[in-house]
This record gives structure tokens, C-alpha cells and sequence, in this order.
């Protein structure tokens, strides 16, 4: 029932786009010397002009991230070297106001992924992500009015100093994992978003992410706050141009649900095939807030993420949906953790994942029941969709529960695409591939669904463009 | 429009169809019996193009002068071929009009589809319900079967094959489907595959095939199927 009135894309364009990506010559004004060590931390620190506790901040991080070993399970990583990657470069000087201040060749890249044109129509405020620094954004006057904060962390940091200081890092300490320690060290960007109590956003908050130089990692930092009976929804769309070598995203996101409040977090996720995607996710749900992460993974050489809710408060709920798509040479280590600590919390867990060609998913889910969580319920629901006989496809669900009032709900399947189905569909006048892409379309629906029409056209094209040429 | 020659088709080299001749004539119906098992539905999808039904050496498939045995089947429904299953799989998160959507892509306006599947829907008593749903999931055998003339009705091809459309049925489905088809014959051929008499009340047959044990046995006319109804298979094939 989607898309009835949209033109048909030119496929020429997406392939140019999706497949092959493109890049613009690079034009920067500063450029970081590859590797990392404590005087390069300080450097990034000094350039951005920070108050003392956050260069402490990410000295002490550094320090945890040189101590840290690298996770012991989980897809092979050893593919990457944090000796070769450049950790910060500023694009331009300073913010720009408008589209019109905007370097060409970063408005060309824009262009291609359609910022204004989706800002006109659909968006409340957009902050877009060029390298490490958020050099376009703009925020609706009705949001401002309303006392709702959107800007990128950098200028947060400057303008709301006490906000940032007060939830930065609490939620995910440095020490959580080795890539949230890296991210915290050198973070620069991501989005920051601030609803005051009773305030309702109604249309999403989006921004778009792409890395667009060599062995450049990208680590970006968003935190959301969420005042009590507040309700956002925020979006965060990535497409990334091809390259030879190695490139690592390490983002951390914090979420803060306070009392009553709903914060919606839907991802697509599009990455070139040589991103290390490693993103530590975590949300925190008050007293019947109501926290949900919508996460797409379509690209990428190697995903390891797994949002999580703690659900901290009495009748907080907290779900997570996702996709993961792994055609040749990827992995998707993808999943969710759920952790109730209050009676009558609600969790929800819908995991769909399509492997192609050899391509590798993996459900890795954790859902945990402390003691005192009487009357909580847990439904997980994972499906696995496989193309052919050389894609795999694995779960790990782990449940820890330590309470004996609870309602526990597992579901886990593992599909082949059918003969029969192909051939229904066939019968009806498709190509073979269409046929393939509308059940595999189909199959992801009950998460599509809940993402916003343009982000699932999008999404069903990206979809359609990986089953091209597939040999069924 | 249909020509059979020499087909024979095995399904992991046991025998199903033995050696078929028949050419269907367009704008006729025609009706085909038989008991369980004597390759009724192989019948339909091989004329469909199910690729794991093999057809045998010398096996050939002729439709307006064309071989078609060759082609996959969903070149043969660009031709005109049209089967509506006899046991259609649900298909999650596909709905009908989706399907059709793409079915009929460069072909015929969406929104064109999307009005007459909603005129279709309602003539045929398909609830808004059965529509907005996925595809088959959770539908009774009469509204899965409603389904498929739905799809038969908006596609418009020439050469439909409707395997066991009575079948599950109830008898107000049953009107309801057969007195739609038979306002709509006009210009196409019909091959209706069924067990009872029943639906041929409503389209009349002009001729009857009769298959046993894979094999084409007798060919009549409507008065045929009156036979078998009335004094079983086994009286009609000479007692075998």
C-alpha cells in the first residue's frame, strides 16, 4: 500500500549511488595525522575549544581504551588497525547557517542522498553529518518555540554545558567496551536532543551520517533527553561511499526515557562493505516510559550492535526491531539486550535477518530479569531468512532470569526461500528476482512497517537493489 | 491455443503424466476429471511451467503455434496463462495489491489496479478485512479461493486453468465465484479442474477430459460429467 505515487527511481542512479558509491575530492582545512595516542586526544580537545572536565574526560577514556583487550566473541575484527586512521578532521571552518553557505562538492553529496528536498517536505529539523563535524542543520522555529533542544554535540557542549555535563557518559561509561572507550576518547558530532517535560514532537528529527575520506573512522555521539511525558521520535540515516581500504564507525548513543515518556530511535544503516560498524546503543526507561529502537542494518563489512533498555522504572516498556541483510563478504552481528530492574516491565524483541551468497547473521540477544522485576514480561521473537546454501545464520539468545513471576515468551525461526512460493509468484508474471524481493520484503514487513514511508521506500529499494542478480 | 504433444512428466523419474495429446480451443471451457492421484494438478503445472515437474523427451507445449516448453513460468503468463492454485500459500507481508502492483508494473496504471481490486473484492464478497491482510494468512479455503479468481479477474489473461476452484468451498462461494466467471468468459478459455459436477451447473463444459493413472482416458461432452456423477469413475472407464 506505499509508494502508489512515487516515480519509479531511475536505476541507473541507484546503482551509481548504492552500489558503487561515489566520493568527492577531499577540500579540508585541517587533517589529523593518523593513529592515536594522549597528546593527539588533548589536540582534538584544544581544536574544539572544550571546558577542562571533558578533556579529562577523554584522556581518562584513552587511557581505558589502551587497557581494554578487544571483545573475545563475536565476528573476527582483526581486520582493523587504529594505527591507520586518521581520528579527527574538521571539514570546514565553523557551522554553516544555510544550504546556500555550503561547499559545493558537500551539497553535491547531499544532493545524491536528497537532505533538502526530504527537509521540505517531511522533516522537523535536520542535522547532517559531514565527516566528524555537523556542518549543516537547521531547526524548526515551532521546536525552538516549544524549548526543544536539537543541535550537534559540539555546539551542545558549548551552549548547554550543564545538560551535557549532567548526562554525558552515565549511561555508557568508558569502560563499557573498548569501542564505546575509543568513541569517548575522540568522539566528534553526533546529534543532541533535549524535549522538555509534556512536549510532544510530532514529526521526526532526522540526520544523516557518511564518511567520506580514506582510513577516516567516524565516531559520533548522540544523547537524547527525554523530560517526563515528553515524546520524540528521532532518525538516523547512513549511506556511505565505496573505498578500498578499512574504515571503522564507533558512535555511542545515550537515550534518557524519563517518567512517561515515548523515544522512537529508527536507524537505517547503509554502510559500505569496508565499515567496521561497531555502535554501543543504550536507553534508559523511568516509571511507564516507553523506549523503542527500530534498527536497520543493510551494509557494512562487519555490524556488531545491540541496542538496549534498562528498564529502571515500574510499567517501563522497551523494545527493540530489527533487520539485518548480509549479502557476500558481510556480517551482521546484530541484536538487543533487555534488562528489567522494576516490577511490571514489559519487553519486546523482534529480530528478522536475510543472509545471501555467503553473507553471515547472527541474533545475539541478552534479556535480564532481576529479582525484584515481579509481574515482568519478555517476548523475543527472532527469524532468520536464508537465500541460499551458502549463507548462514546463527542465534545466541541468552536469558537470565532471576525472578519466578514472569511471563517469558521465545520464538525462533529459520526459513528458505520456497520453490513454491517463487513459482506462485512467478505464475502471476514477475521475474524470478522480483518475486525473491517481495518475499523477502515481505518477510521483514512487521518491522518496515513501523518505520516512516520514505525511510521504508528507501529501505525496499536498497533491498531490491541487494537481490539483483541473485542466483536463487 | 494449447497444444499438448507427447507429454509425459516425472517427478524424480517416477511417471506422473504418460504421454498427453489434447489442443485446447480458445474462447471454450473445458472441464477435467479424474480420481486423486491421476495427475490433474501435475496437468496444470506443467502447462504452468513448475520447474520441478520434468518433462520427458519428446514432450512438447504449443500455444498459438509457439513451443513454449522451454519457458519459464512467468513468460508463460506473459502469454496469457493464468492458473489459480489449488492450495495457495500464505505469503507474510504480502498483500494482494502489492502483488498485483507488481505483476502488472509498466503494464497497467496503479491506481487503475488498486480501484478495480477494490470493485473485483466487492463483487466477489472479499472482505476489506481479507484484503488489507497478507496474502492467504489466516484466510478459509473459500476465501483463498475468492483470492485467486480476484487475481484471475485483474491480471486478464486468456488462458485460465482453475485447479479445484470448488473445492472448500460452500455453496453461496460457489455461486458467487462460478456465476463471476461465467460473466467474464468472453474471449478466454477456461480449463476447470474439479471433482464434483457442481460447479459445472454454472459454466457448462464443451468438452470433458478424463484422466486416470496419468493418462488421458476418454474425452466427451458435458454429458460426461453427468455420468461419472451418477455412476462413478470406474463405470465410465470400462470397470479398470
Amino acid at each position: 500500500m506505499q509508494n502508489q505515487n512515487q516515480p519509479e527511481p531511475q536505476q541507473d542512479d541507484l546503482e551509481f549511488d548504492y552500489k558503487y558509491g561515489f566520493s568527492m575530492p577531499e577540500n579540508y582545512t585541517f587533517k589529523a595525522r593518523k593513529g592515536l595516542d594522549a597528546e593527539q586526544v588533548k589536540e582534538i580537545s584544544m581544536m574544539k575549544g572544550e571546558p577542562g572536565w571533558m578533556t579529562d574526560f577523554r584522556l581518562k577514556a584513552y587511557e581505558i581504551f589502551t587497557s581494554l583487550p578487544m571483545p573475545e566473541w563475536g565476528p573476527d575484527l582483526s581486520g582493523i588497525h587504529f594505527d591507520d586512521i586518521y581520528y579527527y578532521i574538521k571539514p570546514t571552518e565553523g557551522q554553516a547557517r544555510s544550504w546556500d553557505d555550503l561547499p559545493q562538492e558537500i551539497k553535491d553529496t547531499y544532493d545524491r542522498i536528497g537532505v533538502p528536498e526530504a527537509e521540505k517536505k517531511f522533516l522537523a529539523g535536520v542535522s547532517a553529518q559531514y565527516e566528524s563535524e555537523v556542518v549543516y542543520e537547521s531547526v524548526h522555529k515551532e521546536l525552538t518555540k516549544k524549548g526543544v533542544l536539537f543541535c550537534d554535540m559540539d555546539t551542545a557542549l558549548k551552549k548547554y554545558p550543564e545538560i551535557v555535563k549532567k548526562y554525558f557518559g552515565t549511561l555508557i561509561p568508558s569502560n563499557d567496551n573498548k569501542f564505546a572507550a575509543l568513541n569517548s576518547a575522540v568522539w566528534s558530532g553526533g546529534s543532541f536532543v533535549y524535549v522538555p517535560a509534556g512536549v510532544k514532537v510530532g514529526l521526526p528529527l532526522q540526520a544523516y551520517f557518511r564518511i567520506n575520506a580514506e582510513r577516516f573512522g567516524q565516531f559520533e555521539r548522540t544523547l537524547i533527553i527525554a523530560e517526563p511525558g515528553a515524546d520524540v521520535h528521532y532518525i538516523e540515516g547512513c549511506t556511505a561511499p565505496v573505498y578500498t581500504t578499512d574504515s571503522l564507525h564507533s558512535a555511542v548513543v545515550e537515550i534518557f526515557c524519563k517518567e512517561s515518556s515515548r523515544v522512537r530511535y529508527t536507524t537505517v544503516q547503509n554502510w559500505s562493505t569496508n565499515v567496521y560498524n561497531l555502535v554501543t546503543k543504550r536507553a534508559r526507561a523511568e516509571k511507564k516510559a516507553f523506549m523503542e529502537w527500530i534498527d536497520c542494518n543493510i551494509g557494512s563489512q562487519v555490524t556488531m550492535k545491540y541496542p538496549s533498555v534498562y528498564l529502571t522504572g515500574e510499567g517501563a516498556r522497551g523494545e527493540v526491531l530489527s533487520i539485518a541483510f548480509a549479502n557476500k563478504g558481510q556480517i551482521q552481528d546484530a541484536g538487543a539486550k533487555m534488562v528489567h530492574l522494576a516490577p511490571n516491565t514489559r519487553s519486546r524483541i523482534v529480530s528478522k535477518s536475510i543472509s545471501k551468497s555467503g553473507g553471515r547473521t547472527s541474533y545475539r540477544g541478552l534479556v535480564h530479569v532481576a529479582k525484584h522485576a515481579n509481574n515482568s514480561s519478555v517476548y523475543v521473537s527472532c527469524d532468520a531468512l536464508l537465500l541460499d546454501e551458502l549463507s548462514r545464520s546463527d542465534t545466541y539468545p541468552y536469558m537470565k532470569i532471576r525472578n519466578n513471576k514472569v511471563e517469558i515468551q521465545h520464538e525462533a525461526t529459520v526459513e528458505k526461500i520456497g520453490e513454491e512460493k517463487l513459482f506462485y509468484l512467478m505464475s502471476r508474471g514477475m521475474k524470478k528476482s522480483d518475486a525473491e524481493s517481495l518475499l523477502v520484503n515481505g518477510f521483514i514487513e512487521p518491522v518496515s512497517r513501523e518505520i516512516p514511508l520514505e525511510y521504508s521506500i528507501e529501505l525496499n529499494r536498497l533491498i531490491n537493489l541487494e537481490m539483483e542478480g541473485s542466483v536463487g | 491455443m494449447i497444444r499438448l504433444k507427447n507429454v509425459s512428466v516425472a517427478i524424480d523419474e517416477k511417471p506422473i503424466l504418460k504421454n498427453i495429446n489434447f489442443e485446447f480451443e480458445p474462447g471454450k471451457i473445458y472441464a477435467v476429471m479424474g480420481p486423486n492421484g491421476s495427475g490433474k494438478s501435475t496437468l496444470a503445472y506443467t502447462i504452468m511451467g513448475h520447474p520441478s515437474y520434468e518433462l520427458q523427451q519428446g514432450s512438447r507445449i504449443i500455444m498459438n503455434g509457439e513451443d513454449i516448453t522451454e519457458k519459464e513460468a512467468n513468460e508463460r503468463a506473459e502469454k496469457g496463462i493464468f492458473l489459480s492454485f489449488q492450495s495457495p500459500l500464505a505469503l507474510a507481508g504480502v498483500k494482494v495489491q502489492q502483488l498485483l502492483r507488481l505483476a502488472l508494473e509498466g503494464k497497467k496504471d496503479p491506481v487503475a489496479i488498486y480501484k478495480q481490486v477494490r470493485e473485483v473484492a466487492k463483487k466477489l464478497k472479499i472482505s476489506d478485512d481479507l484484503l488489507n491482510r497478507s496474502l492467504n494468512e489466516g484466510a478459509s479455503g473459500g476465501e483463498k479461493k475468492k483470492l485467486e479468481v480476484l487475481q484471475a479477474v485483474v491480471l486478464d489473461k486468456n488462458f485460465l486453468i482453475f485447479d479445484e476452484v470448488d473445492t472448500g468451498v460452500d455453496v453461496d462461494a460457489l455461486k458467487t465465484i462460478a456465476q463471476y466467471l461465467d460473466t467474464h468468459r468472453e474471449g478466454k478459455t477456461y480449463v476447470i479442474i474439479t471433482h464434483y459436477n457442481r460447479i459445472l451447473h454454472y459454466l457448462k463444459p464443451d468438452k470433458v477430459l478424463v484422466l486416470a493413472g496419468g493418462e488421458l482416458k476418454k474425452v466427451g461432452d458435458g454429458s460426461l460429467a453427468e455420468e461419472i456423477e451418477i455412476n462413478g469413475y470406474e463405470s465410465v472407464l470400462g470397470g479398470k
